[in-house]
C-alpha cells in the first residue's frame, strides 16, 4: 500500500479501503489505545440503545465520544454538559460515518487524582473543627430496640446485616433509610437519611456500605455526610467497605467497624448472652426471694425466743429447774456419804473381825471360865474339884478340875 | 410504682424493671406483702422476656427515599 502514485496510472482506492488503512494505522498506535483525554463535556446523549454519545473540546478542538453500554454503569460520575472530565479509552474510526473518536471506557471529574489532597485537607478542616473528638462519642445502647441503618436496600451489606440480626438479636426492629451509596447523589442522600432518622424512634444508627474501590466510598468522604454523622444526636456505627477503608464518616462516627457485618454485630448483643442473663435475673430473684424470707424467718425466731425468755411461766420454770438441781445436788452427794460410810464400816468390821477370840476358837483352842465367868488364864487361878466353862468353837463344856500342876502340863479333865 | 401490664413491655423495658426488683429484694426492706408482690411480678416479667426470646422475628420498616434533586439518577 506504501507505494507511489504511478505516473500514467494513478493508485487508487476505495473510501473502504482507505478508511481501512487509516484505522489499522491508528489501531496500531499503542499511545492511542490507552490514553487519557480531558475536556469539557458536550453535545452529551443517552441513546435509547443505552449507549452515550458526546464530544469532548476545549477551545481549539472537538473529539467525537462514544460510550457502549456495557461501560455505562461503572461510571462513577453523572456527566453534565460543560462538565470537565478526563475519559480514558482508545482511538478508532467509525468507518461508516468517517469520523475518528475516542471509544470511551471511564470517565473522571477533572482533578480526581487530587481527591486525596482534597481528602486530607477536609480531613484537617474538621479535626480542627473537633467533628472527630474523642469527648464526643456517644456510648452504645447495650440491648437497642430499633435500629436505623442508612444504605443502598438493594445491597448486599443490607442482606448481611439483617442476617446478623435475625441470627443475633431478632428482637430488634429495624427502619430501614434507603440511599443511594455512590454517584453524585450518595453524599445529599446519605446526609438526609442520617438526619431524617435523627427524627425518629431508633436507639443507633447504622450507616454501611459494601466493599468498592475508594472512588465507590468516596460519598463517605463528603462534607454533609461527615457532617450528618457527626451532627447526629444518636449513636453512629460506620461499616463502610473493607477492613482496610478509613473515609472521614468513620472519624466522626461513635463507633467505627471494619464491614457492614461487623457493624451489626456491634450493634447489638448476641441472644445467648441474653437468654444467659435472663436466666440469672431469673436466679437472682428467687434467690432475693427466699433470702427475704429466710431473714425474716429469722427475725421472727429471734423475737420469739425474746418473748418466751421474758414469759411469767417461763420464771416459774426456772425456779423449779432451779430446785431440782438443788435437789439433784443434795441427794447426790448424800448418797456420796452413805457409801464412804459402808466401805469404812465394812473395813472395820474386817478388822474387828481379825481380833476376834472367835477366829481363835476356830483354829482349835478353848477358853476356860471359872464359875463367876471370869477367864482363866493361869494355872494356879484354879484347884482340884473347882467347877469349870470351857468354851469351844461351837458349845461350851461344863466340867471339874481333877488335878492342877504348874509349869508344865497343867491337866484338865472335862466331862458332859 | 405505676406499672404496665407486663404484656405491654418490650424485652428491654421488662428487663430493667426485673432488675429493679431484683435489686429492691436484696434489699429487703418493705412489707413482706409488698415482697411476695414484687416477686410474683419478677417472675411474670422474667417469663414474659423468656417468651419474647423465643418468638422473636425480625421487623423491618424503611423510610421514604429522599428527594434530594428531585431528579433521576444515572
Amino acid at each position: 500500500m506504501n507505494q507511489q502514485p504511478g505516473l500514467f496510472n494513478p493508485s487508487t482506492l476505495t473510501v473502504s479501503e482507505l478508511t481501512r488503512f487509516i484505522t489499522a494505522l491508528l489501531e496500531s498506535e499503542p499511545v492511542l489505545q490507552d490514553i487519557w483525554v480531558e475536556g469539557e463535556v458536550s453535545n452529551l446523549k443517552y441513546h435509547t440503545s443505552g449507549h452515550v454519545y458526546l464530544s469532548l473540546k476545549d477551545e481549539t478542538a472537538t473529539l467525537r465520544c462514544i460510550i457502549w453500554k456495557t461501560y455505562v454503569p461503572r461510571l462513577r460520575i453523572r456527566m453534565q454538559e460543560g462538565m470537565a472530565v478526563t475519559a480514558h479509552g482508545r482511538i478508532s474510526v467509525y468507518e461508516r460515518g468517517g469520523d475518528y473518536q475516542l471509544y470511551i471506557d471511564n470517565v473522571q471529574a477533572v482533578g480526581e487524582g487530587a481527591l486525596f489532597q482534597e481528602f486530607l485537607r477536609l480531613k484537617a478542616q474538621l479535626e480542627a473543627e473537633g467533628l472527630f473528638d474523642p469527648e464526643r462519642k456517644k456510648e452504645l445502647p447495650a440491648k437497642p430496640g430499633r435500629i436505623g441503618i442508612v444504605t443502598s436496600s438493594t445491597g448486599a451489606a443490607l442482606q448481611d446485616m439483617l442476617n446478623i440480626f435475625r441470627q443475633r438479636y431478632p428482637l430488634v426492629e429495624v427502619l430501614l433509610a434507603p440511599a443511594a451509596v455512590q454517584g453524585v447523589s450518595a453524599p445529599a442522600e446519605i446526609a438526609a437519611q442520617v438526619k431524617a432518622l435523627n427524627q425518629e424512634q431508633v436507639d443507633v444508627i447504622i450507616l454501611a456500605r459494601g466493599g468498592g474501590s475508594i472512588e465507590d466510598l468516596w460519598a463517605f468522604n463528603d462534607e454533609r455526610v461527615v457532617r450528618a454523622v457527626s451532627e447526629s444526636s444518636i449513636p453512629v456505627i460506620t461499616g463502610i467497605g473493607h477492613e482496610t477503608d478509613f473515609t472521614l464518616s468513620d472519624f466522626a462516627a461513635d463507633v467505627r467497624a471494619p464491614t457492614p457485618t461487623a457493624a451489626a454485630v456491634t450493634a447489638v448483643p448476641d441472644i445467648l448472652e441474653i437468654r444467659a442473663e435472663l436466666d440469672t435475673l431469673q436466679t437472682s430473684l428467687q434467690i432475693a426471694a427466699s433470702q427475704g424470707i429466710q431473714d425474716r424467718r429469722a427475725d421472727l425466731r429471734e423475737d420469739l425466743h425474746a418473748l418466751a425468755r421474758l414469759s411469767p411461766m417461763n420464771q416459774i420454770q426456772n425456779e423449779r429447774q432451779h430446785i431440782d438441781m438443788l435437789i439433784e445436788r443434795a441427794s447426790s452427794s448424800a448418797g456420796y456419804s452413805l457409801q464412804l460410810l459402808r466401805s469404812r464400816m465394812e473395813g472395820s468390821l474386817l478388822h474387828l473381825r481379825s481380833v476376834s477370840p472367835q477366829a481363835v476358837l476356830e483354829r482349835g483352842f478353848a477358853l476356860v471360865f471359872s464359875q463367876d465367868g471370869s477367864l482363866v488364864k493361869s494355872a494356879r487361878q484354879v484347884h482340884a474339884e473347882m467347877p469349870i466353862h470351857v468354851k469351844l468353837q461351837d458349845g461350851s463344856i461344863a466340867a471339874r478340875v481333877k488335878d492342877v500342876q504348874t509349869n508344865r502340863d497343867p491337866a484338865v479333865s472335862g466331862e458332859g | 410504682m405505676t406499672e404496665k401490664p407486663v404484656e405491654e413491655l418490650t424485652y428491654e423495658e421488662a428487663v430493667k424493671e426485673l432488675e429493679g426488683i431484683i435489686q429492691s429484694l436484696e434489699g429487703n426492706s418493705g412489707a413482706l406483702e409488698d415482697m411476695i408482690r414484687l416477686f410474683e411480678r419478677g417472675q411474670v416479667l422474667g417469663k414474659h422476656c423468656l417468651n419474647l426470646l423465643d418468638k422473636a422475628e425480625l421487623r423491618i420498616q424503611t423510610l421514604a427515599n429522599p428527594d434530594v434533586y428531585g431528579e433521576t439518577v444515572l
